[in-house]
């Protein structure tokens, strides 16, 4: 049925049998010309303080767009090794937030006496930005990847843990009723009611925690130094090379966008069918 | 209560029990800002084994408060009920309940919703003889071919079907249903409570069952139970339904009784005990 309804709303709306491609990619497409137009226009002048689209292109064409993957040691990598060593911490602080984050999630859903004892800390925890952690964790750490790690970890783990929480505190009382009644036991009640459950709510902790990991690292990259994405944006800025944070930028954007979108497939591929709203 | 077809028409196995299932005394008091609220007072009825009670009521009457106590869900606060002289202090699958929305879970198929409950009351048994049990329960209610579903695919005649096959594997002592047939549709109730009945006789389980609905009741009941209006509600009434069994609808309709009692629980629920609203 609302396939039906849908379909008949777009050929009313739409005119009938416009493809896919020419729907979806060729607005886009649209708006980036005219951005880079006006861009263009505004930075043409000489004494334009950042560089138009063309000039970004002519200054990082060779070797930055055409070998991501040039190596001339230090820390001078193409982006693509330094988004990859970015990738490794968020990889690292990310996993460990998740798992963390859905252990604790899950116990403060289950137990009210927690929930009220960490709720309010946690609170108060996830409203500090990434990087005032920083600081604290170089010096408990004492090196500068950890203490990058650790930044995406405190980053990522506070929405994963509240919406955890709240997923395992929203199982309909029917179903526990259900099992109250079958006297399921815990592991029973675990697999068959709370997780199936719960995994939802899982998932958009999991999605907004990737995205802040992915802001995060940026941050704490441009302090820690090293390779990355991060210093090399800071890096380009102390040697004002501004067509490489330029660069730098559109890559950020797009890799944070591929992140968020691969845990929405692993979502789409995990929660249960019945579950998806 | 009228008393000129009370024990006569009983069927014989009631009339020799020991009561069964005991409701003694049973009263239900909520606190609130304003004092406590009285949603039960003072109910007392006695079931005996095998028996196919319904209850009928106005709602806010606190028929599933009063299910609730006999399922385990909830706490009298006076009184206790009695299952087989044993008080009732939780839910356990010796009363297994049959809800109106079916609480099936959702991610599981029909099987799967089945085996749950039997592979969690009997953890012991080896596995052939746990899928065997699902697999007769889903047969018995019709449903064998749809074992594999998902609750989303079937219909909720079909997915009520499952609930209490989900129920009945257990073997419980009393089966408890709120409302279970509201939400179906007039065709598929009238298919359900004749199999509801049908396996009723076959396992003589005590059923306890809410209804809204007079025709359901006179149908399936041994005892109409009707309640008075909340606050503190109590049984109004009790009426026995003398129709002997196998009950055939259309047998029954054409009886000159049947139009005698349901005059009589019309009357007590639109007259006698009117609800404000209605």
């Amino acid at each position: 049925m609302t396939v039906l309804g849908s379909r008949s709303k777009k050929s009313s709306k739409l005119g009938k049998a416009m493809p896919a491609v020419t729907k979806y990619v060729v607005p886009p497409l649209v708006a980036i010309a005219v951005i880079l137009v006006i861009w263009q226009l505004i930075f043409s002048g000489p004494d334009a303080n950042l560089p138009g689209p063309i000039t970004v292109l002519q200054e990082t064409w060779d070797p930055l767009i055409i070998d991501p993957f040039f190596d001339y040691g230090g820390t001078n990598k193409g982006l693509g090794l330094q988004i990859l060593a970015s990738l490794g911490r968020v990889a690292i602080g990310f996993s460990l937030a998740a798992i963390v984050g859905i252990a604790l999630g899950i116990l403060v859903g289950i137990s009210p006496f927690v929930y009220r004892a960490l709720d309010p800390l946690f609170q108060v925890l996830r409203t500090v930005p990434p990087l005032a952690w920083l600081p604290l964790s170089l010096a408990a750490l004492q090196q500068s990847d950890p203490s990058a790690i650790f930044v995406i970890f405190i980053t990522a783990i506070w929405p994963i843990i509240i919406n955890t929480t709240v997923g395992v505190q929203q199982i309909p009382q029917d179903y526990r009723n259900v099992a109250k009644v079958l006297r399921l036991s815990g592991p029973k009640f675990f697999w068959k009611i709370l997780l199936p459950s719960a995994v939802p709510y899982i998932f958009t902790g999991l999605r907004i925690g990737i995205g802040l990991s992915w802001l995060a690292i940026v941050a704490a990259e441009m302090l820690t130094g090293g390779v990355g994405i991060g210093f090399f944006i800071w890096d380009a800025y102390n040697s004002s090379r501004l067509s490489e944070i330029i660069l730098a930028l559109v890559y950020v954007g797009i890799v944070g966008l591929i992140l968020d979108r691969l845990v929405a497939f692993v979502a789409s591929k995990v929660v249960p069918e019945e579950q998806k709203g | 209560m009228q008393t000129l077809n009370t024990t006569a028409l009983k069927r014989p196995e009631v009339l020799n029990g020991d009561p069964f299932l005991v409701i003694d005394n049973v009263s239900k008091i909520y606190p609130t800002p304003t004092g406590p609220y009285t949603v039960l007072d003072g109910i007392n009825l006695t079931v005996y084994e095998g028996e196919f009670i319904c209850l009928i009521g106005h709602s806010g009457c606190g028929k599933s408060t009063l299910l609730d106590m006999v399922s385990g869900f909830r706490k009298p606060s006076e009184g206790e009920v009695r299952l087989q002289t044993k008080r009732i202090t939780e839910p356990g699958p010796d009363r297994m309940v049959v809800f109106q929305n079916y609480s099936l879970l959702p991610w599981l198929s029909a099987f799967e919703n089945v085996y749950l409950g039997i592979d969690s009351v009997y953890p012991n048994k080896p596995k052939a003889e746990k899928v065997a049990i699902a697999n007769e329960h889903l047969a018995m209610v019709g449903l064998a071919d749809a074992a594999n579903k998902r609750p989303r695919e079937l219909s909720g005649g079909m997915k009520q079907r499952v609930s209490i096959a989900r129920a009945l594997a257990l073997r419980p002592k009393v089966l408890v249903l709120d409302e279970p047939f509201g939400a179906l549709d007039p065709i598929t109730r009238e298919e359900l409570q004749e199999e509801l009945l049908k396996i009723w006789s076959d396992h003589q389980v005590t059923v306890l069952m809410i209804t809204h609905d007079i025709d359901e009741a006179l149908f399936l009941a041994d005892r109409l139970v009707m309640m008075t209006n909340g606050p503190a509600a109590n049984i109004g009434e009790i009426m026995n339904i003398p129709f002997p069994r196998p009950r055939n609808r259309a047998r029954i309709m054409e009886d000159p009784e049947y139009y005698n009692l349901r005059n009589q629980a019309l009357d007590f629920l639109y007259r006698r005990f009117a609800h404000a609203d209605e």
